[in-house]
This record gives C-alpha cells, structure tokens and sequence, in this order.
C-alpha cells in the first residue's frame, strides 16, 4: 500500500531578512572604510618607514605633493619631471598660492620621495622649492608600527 | 445593483518585490569591494627650511648644529655614520649618542635649541635619511611613548654630487 503523502500549500520562499541585513551591514561597512582621498598616494613610490612619523594632527595648509621616483623623475600633475625642470612648475603653484592670496611661505611642501632615490636629488626638489619661496616641508614617510 | 467587492479589500498580504532592491544593494556592494583599498597610515616628519636667512636676527649667536656625517658606497647603501668627530656603528648608537647629548630631562636644556644638519652623500638612498632622521628626532618607548630629540633639522649640501 502506498503511503499517503502530505501535501502543502505553502511556497518555498526563502526568508531573505538575514541576507538583506548582512548585505547592508557590508555595504556600511565598505562605505566608512572607503577613503577618496588618496588620490595623492602614487603606487610606483615606496616610501622609507619611520615608527616617529605621525599622520598629521591638522591638514596642512595649501599642500603641494611632490613625488620622487627612484629614477629622480617628479611625478607631477600627470607627467614624469626631471628635478632640474621643476622650476617653472613651481612658479606656476607659487602663482597660484599667492592669486589665492596666500603666502607662499605658508603652504607646506609634501615630499613623497622613493625610498632608493639618491639623497642628493630629495635635496635638489628642496632647493628648488626653496628658490621659489617655500620654507614648509613635510617628508612623508610610511608608519611603521612599534616593536 | 450589487457592488462587487474588489479582490484587494481582502486580507491578502501585499507582497515587495525584492529583486530590484536586492540587485541594486549587490551592485553597490560589488562597488564599495572592488574600490576598496588598504592603505597604510601615513606620516611626516615637518621641517621649516628657508632660503638662507639675510643676516642674524639676534645678538646671540646661535648654538653651532650637530654634524651627522652619512657615507655612502658606490651602490649608495650607507657605508658609515659620524657624529661630528665620532664614528657610530648604527642609527641606534647615533640615537643613545644624540639622547646622551641632549638628555631627556624636561626643562628648558638644549634639547629646545639644538639643531643638527644632516651631511649625506649624494647618491646615498633616502631611505638611510629618514632613519637618520628618526634617531636624531625622537625615540619611542617601550611602552609606546615617544621621547622627542631634536626638532630643528637642516641639510649641508650633498657632497660627492654628479
């Protein structure tokens, strides 16, 4: 004799509660974390490590961002300078600073040197902001976390 | 004439169509995945450096900097490190030397006033630089504090240059 079946009428919908609250709960969490700032962080440096740098307390004031590639090219606006031709680039930033009506004095320099670059060119870039009226410079080296 | 109730005004449970909502969420997750990118905290090391001031700008002639000497060979690895006359093994030794000179007592000591200029060769890699710099500027406990050495920093033109 056949056994008799029960049949129900109810569908075979799956609760999606849990899944819509983890998904949010994912998306938030990506969302907090995603950081649109960075667009300044050139993957092709390295930067040296330091356990003293401390991100900075307050952002800097009208920041200009030099990177300097191990081959001592400055990545610049999209191209590759040489050291010695970041001359009349600067003057165009100082130009810039001062129709803002600020003082050139006051903008910080970011230097974000590779760490095998020479020495020597890191010190050229200084000089050369130096020429141009910048005093404010700021070496931009990765945290490295305490032993 | 008999008004037919309308099938609606029942207890029929109205139902949200999910699927948009939950192909829109998808794709919002796969964004925020896809440009998500772990970077690593950041720091500077903050230095005032002005063209060659016009003269003194007081009486007082200020203290003469601490000379640190950086060597480098051929391939610009560092080869060796002076502090004024003397010789140092490590950037550790050159720490202990520079907290032995300005001592870490608080108080208005020459840790305030003392300045070092940091004498490197030219094709030396930043990389020795910066660690110079963090044995001269500073040294962090063991229990995670930070001693601040010397602030004022200043570069003597590369030597040995191209």
């Amino acid at each position: 004799m056949p056994a008799k079946r029960k049949e129900y009428a109810v569908s075979a919908e799956a609760d999606m509660t849990p899944m819509i609250d983890m998904t949010f709960q994912l998306i938030a969490f990506f969302m907090v974390l995603i950081n649109f700032a960075d667009g300044d962080q050139d993957q092709r440096i390295k930067l040296p490590s330091s356990e003293l740098a401390k991100p900075p307390d307050a952002p800097l004031e009208s920041p200009l961002t030099l990177q300097l590639s191990e081959e001592g090219k400055v990545l610049f606006g999209g191209d590759e300078v040489p050291v010695d031709q970041m001359g009349s680039r600067l003057q165009t930033e100082r130009n810039v600073i001062e129709r803002q009506g600020k003082s050139v004095s006051d903008a910080a320099v970011i230097i974000r040197a590779d760490a095998r670059t020479r020495t020597g060119l890191v010190q050229e870039l200084i000089k050369q902001c130096q020429q141009r009226g910048f005093e404010k410079f700021a070496l931009r080296v990765k945290q490295e976390r305490g032993p | 004439m008999k008004i037919r109730k309308s099938a609606a005004a029942g207890n029929d449970k109205v139902e949200m169509q999910m699927t948009p909502m939950i192909d829109i969420v998808f794709q919002l997750l796969t964004f925020f995945v896809m440009s998500f990118k772990i970077v690593t905290q950041e720091g500077d090391f903050n230095i005032k450096m002005p063209l060659a001031a016009p003269g003194p700008s007081s009486d007082v002639p200020p203290l003469p900097p601490i000379r640190i000497r950086l060597t480098a060979n051929n391939q610009g690895e560092l080869s060796g490190i002076q502090m004024g006359e003397r010789s140092l093994s490590s950037f550790k030794d050159l720490n202990e030397a520079i907290m032995q000179m300005v001592g870490t007592d608080e108080g208005p000591g020459l840790r305030s006033e003392a300045e070092a200029e940091i004498d490197a060769d030219y094709n030396l890699h930043y990389r020795e630089v910066v660690h110079a710099i963090t044995a001269i500027s500073g040294q962090v406990t063991p229990d995670g504090h930070i001693v601040k050495l010397i602030e004022k920093l200043k570069f003597a033109p590369p030597k040995n240059g191209p």
